[in-house]
């Protein structure tokens, strides 16, 4: 036990962590700075202040979780449609890859808390791994966004913010969008066919199809412009009936059996609403890909002092609390993953 | 030597060995300007809050004045130029209300007197985690750099027409509402013109400002959870901290909601994503729903740690023990919890469903009953004490006299029938200016009036502190009074120019702001002249029972050199005037006894 305690103030020593300022030398361990009793007060506290700040995380990320319910809620034929457009088997990979990390991760703290240093190097690789991997897929992911124009912003030759020459409306564009019409005639005349199609209720269109409160004092004072099924216009109903039974035909006539609907091939406006489903899905993926990169950061730092020999049965606090966070961005994901990907 | 008898070293445990030179305090352990910007002593952190965050004040107070001088006639003042002069009055309400707000009333008591006083009322030697403590002074001093590059670039542009990138002032209100600060996207795809308004610089600065916050608010819950010294279950904390507890509890759970916030905003602002954007397929009232569902908890951020003050100070001052002890320790709870479920009260007229008015208006009401009940158990304290006209009390009465104007004005506001007459106008400033100012900074006054002495050692100018307090309570009359009457006439808030049957209303109110603005003059002479030249304080100049009354003043470096036992906090009758040698004596075998028996079923 000793020769234990001797490692750790070599280790503290070394990762510059001394509490020098005012160390009661008679009783207190080096690691436990002035103001606490003892080690087991101070890991309390570390444990506490860690579970309090995943607290704050959780309600960070539950805007975002809000915001998208908000969203769904308001756009759910959107989002329905908006989700084919990701990977689902990129999304399952990663959802593994995490989850494995995690348990690296798990059995990382087992092994500061035994003194298995080579052990706990070789997880805390691991757990390190399985997060670059992670980040690895989802940059294709985002690339493949990219290069789809499913980006957001001025990026996006597609988006409002896109300042260059409009590029030209895909095949599905010219059977949906009649010429002579004005965007809300044609918008009118989609809702319409819908509308018949669909044998709905005998609500005829107008403000209240928009607004149900339209023409009361509960008015919404703002109003959404998107408010149009996106995904089921009867033109591309058809053409995906179309590929269903045996091929896609483009506007020249011409088939292709292994066409799928690709987002360059909707009409603008329901681009625009796919548009909505995806800045959602940038935020979270980012906002959560930012956690992935800062709990690498603080995995490297753990192992590193680790391989110092910083940590073993008497303080393992940092590899605890860094396993803490690892853990709750892996919970996020898992929450991520069916919300924006396996959507029905 | 003070004549105290120093239970610093516990009630019934053996005097030991003080290892301090005498003359060795916070104060002086350590020179130069690198032991204060790097310290992590809490005593010194919480210092500093105090020179950032009252610097902010007065610069806030600035726009004040010059809002209420631009709105004393109807026609421009600053300028002959009408739309400059509306102008500068948009950025001038604007920037009062972000440096009030976000940069003094939200840190002011926690930063500040929570950080100076809650660890030695805990008998501790720090916080939890002092790194942390100076990572959020750190935090809030870099919020302010955000926000004084707004005002940089305010000033410069006034002064000199220079454009500084990112912006120059900022005109979107203190709540950046969406679409003011959505920037604008013309008709076409044409992109983002950044404009005149720094919102990104103050949105940055918000974000940040938010950082310090929570890191307060972790270290305050970790600290009371495992820091309270022996004889200090939760039940026997001071009030304070019950206060100061409840607030973390807020700071935790809010303040990242505003962090998302900023950050959707800063992301639709900086790359385009929609969000609150119409135009992008954006929802302009989810900013809304967000923003309140932060601010409105932070207004309890601003009164609860003051009610936590006030129940100090009334106790102490009125020499006798805190009435209803339980009841104030779970009203703070029980409105920080409350405290997130209004936040739609904000929206009663931005097409809230019906439903959700009447939900959220019921839930506004509630709120009101734990309110009351800490200021009933506060007139109980007084009820047959021993009221002692010290500046803190004088502060506290204060308090309590405008957080009722304030506490009953918003019933009306709670109330959907006269919120819809009255929202948006000067109505709703007065309500929130009697909770924000007549309240929160009352209670912060005498919060720095009561533990000034121990800060610095030194006492303040007794008469010169109530001119002070008193002038400023006038003032503050004078100037936001009227404004409830103007409001319910109909005059509407933020507007630069009015008709000129408002004018009587504005004539006065503005008069009121100079004689708070000499108030507050007298109060900051009071308090340095106290710094500098006051009488020597005892260790406990009031004769109160909290552990920081137990140690010197000012503190030592690590306050206590063993950790205190705890008593009973509000037992100010075991400490007795001794007229021989003009100093509050403890009666120790009185003060064990009473500390044997139950805190709140000891009736004195």
């Amino acid at each position: 036990m000793s020769e234990l305690v001797n490692k750790q103030q070599a280790a503290v020593a070394l990762a510059g962590d001394t509490f020098s300022e005012q160390r009661d030398p008679h009783h207190h361990p080096p690691h436990v700075a002035h103001h606490f009793e003892s080690a087991e007060q101070q890991f309390s506290s570390a444990k506490i202040g860690m579970w309090v700040f995943l607290a704050t995380e959780l309600l960070m990320f539950g805007g975002l979780f809000c915001a998208y319910s908000v969203y769904r809620h308001n756009h759910p034929e959107v989002f329905e449609f908006a989700h084919t457009f990701l990977d689902k088997n990129l999304g399952a990979i990663n959802t593994v890859i995490l989850i494995a990390s995690s348990f690296t991760m798990a059995l990382g703290v087992r092994m500061a808390q035994i003194g298995n240093r080579k052990g706990l190097t070789i997880c805390l690789i691991l757990t390190l791994l399985g997060g670059l991997g992670f980040m690895v897929i989802k940059s294709i992911e985002y690339r493949a966004k990219y290069e789809h124009h499913l980006w957001f912003g001025a990026g996006n030759q597609y988006s409002k913010l896109y300042n260059g020459p409009r590029p030209h409306e895909g095949p599905i564009q010219q059977h949906s969008d009649t010429p002579a019409l004005t965007h809300g005639e044609r918008e009118q005349a989609a809702v319409a066919h819908q509308m018949a199609a669909t044998t709905l209720p005998t609500q005829t269109f107008g403000p209240a199809f928009i607004d149900p409160n339209a023409g009361t004092g509960d008015e919404a004072k703002i109003k959404p412009n998107q408010v149009m099924p996106v995904g089921l216009a009867p033109a591309i109903m058809a053409q995906q009936a179309a590929i269903e039974h045996g091929g896609f035909k483009d506007a020249a006539g011409h088939t292709d059996s292994h066409h799928k609907i690709a987002f360059e091939d909707l009409p603008q406006s329901e681009k625009d609403r796919v548009a909505t489903f995806f800045n959602i899905y940038f935020l979270m993926t980012g906002l959560h890909g930012l956690h992935v990169l800062i709990g690498m950061g603080l995995i490297t730092w753990v192992m590193i002092r680790g391989m110092a020999g910083a940590f073993g049965p008497l303080y393992y606090t940092p590899v605890d609390l860094v396993g803490l966070y690892w853990h709750l961005v892996d919970l996020i994901w898992i929450f991520l993953f069916p919300l924006l990907y396996l959507i029905h | 030597m003070s004549a105290i008898t120093p239970p610093a070293h516990g009630i019934g445990m053996p005097v030991t060995h003080d290892p301090h030179p005498p003359g060795d305090n916070y104060l002086t352990h350590g020179r130069g300007i690198m032991s204060w910007l790097f310290t992590l002593d809490h005593k010194r952190i919480g210092l500093m809050y105090m020179a950032g965050v009252l610097a902010s004040f007065f610069v806030g107070g600035v726009f004040a004045m010059l809002l209420r001088t631009e709105l004393l006639t109807p026609g421009p003042t600053f300028s002959s130029n009408k739309t400059a002069a509306w102008n500068f009055y948009n950025h001038a309400f604007t920037l009062h209300g972000a440096v009030m707000v976000f940069l003094f009333i939200i840190p002011a008591i926690p930063a500040i007197l929570g950080n100076f006083i809650l660890p030695i009322m805990l008998g501790a030697k720090d916080v939890a985690f002092p790194r942390l403590n100076l990572g959020s002074l750190w935090c809030w001093i870099g919020g302010a750099v955000f926000f004084g590059y707004v005002l940089l670039g305010g000033i410069l542009n006034a002064s000199f027409g220079w454009h500084l990138p990112g912006g120059y002032g900022l005109d979107t209100g203190w709540t950046f509402y969406t679409p003011y600060s959505s920037g604008q996207v013309g008709v076409g795809g044409t992109p983002y013109q950044h404009g005149t308004d720094g919102t990104i610089a103050a949105l940055l600065g918000v974000f940040v400002l938010g950082f310090s916050s929570i890191l307060t608010g972790v270290n305050f819950i970790a600290t009371i959870h495992m820091l309270r010294p022996k004889g200090m279950g939760w039940f026997r904390m001071p009030l304070f901290l019950w206060a100061l507890y409840a607030t973390a509890v807020i700071q935790i759970l809010a303040t990242p909601v505003l962090a998302i916030t900023g950050l959707l905003l800063l992301a639709e602002r900086i790359v385009g994503v929609g969000i609150f954007d119409p135009h992008l397929g954006g929802d302009p009232v989810l900013y809304q729903h967000f923003f309140w569902f932060y601010s409105h908890p932070a207004v309890y951020i601003m009164i609860l740690p003051a009610m936590g003050v006030i129940s100090e100070v009334m106790s102490t001052h009125s020499r006798k023990h805190i009435f209803g002890y339980n009841f104030i320790a779970y009203s703070s709870i029980a409105i920080a919890l409350l405290s997130f479920l209004v936040w739609g009260h904000h929206m009663f007229a931005t097409g809230q469903s019906p439903l959700s008015n009447a939900i959220f208006s019921l839930l506004t009401f509630s709120v009101a009953v734990p309110s009351a009940i800490k200021v009933f158990n506060w007139v109980s304290t007084m009820y047959r004490g021993d009221i002692r006209f010290s500046t803190a009390m004088v502060c506290a009465l204060s308090f309590l006299v405008l957080f009722t104007f304030g506490g009953l004005t918003g019933l009306f506001l709670g109330a959907l029938s006269t919120d819809i007459h009255v929202t948006g106008t000067y109505f709703i400033v007065a309500h929130f200016h009697y909770v924000m100012v007549g309240s929160v900074l009352f209670a912060f006054l005498a919060g720095l009036y009561h533990w000034w002495p121990k800060m610095f050692g030194r006492m303040t100018n007794l008469f010169w502190g109530n001119v002070g307090a008193i002038v400023l309570l006038i003032g503050f009359n004078l100037t936001f009074f009227v404004q409830f009457i103007a409001g319910s006439k109909g005059m509407p808030r933020r507007y630069a120019t009015y008709p000129t049957e408002f004018q009587s209303y504005h004539v006065i109110s503005t008069i009121g702001a100079y004689v708070m603005a000499v108030g507050l003059f007298t109060i900051a002479f009071n308090l340095l002249h106290g710094m500098i030249k006051g009488k020597r304080a005892p260790a406990n100049p009031w004769g109160a029972n909290t552990l920081e009354w137990h140690c010197p003043s000012p503190p030592p470096h690590d306050n206590f050199p063993v950790e205190p036992v705890a008593g009973d906090p509000y037992d100010l009758k075991s400490w007795q005037w001794d007229e021989a040698t003009q100093q509050w004596v403890l009666d120790e075998e009185r003060a064990k006894t009473v500390a044997g028996t139950e805190p709140t079923t000891h009736h004195h």
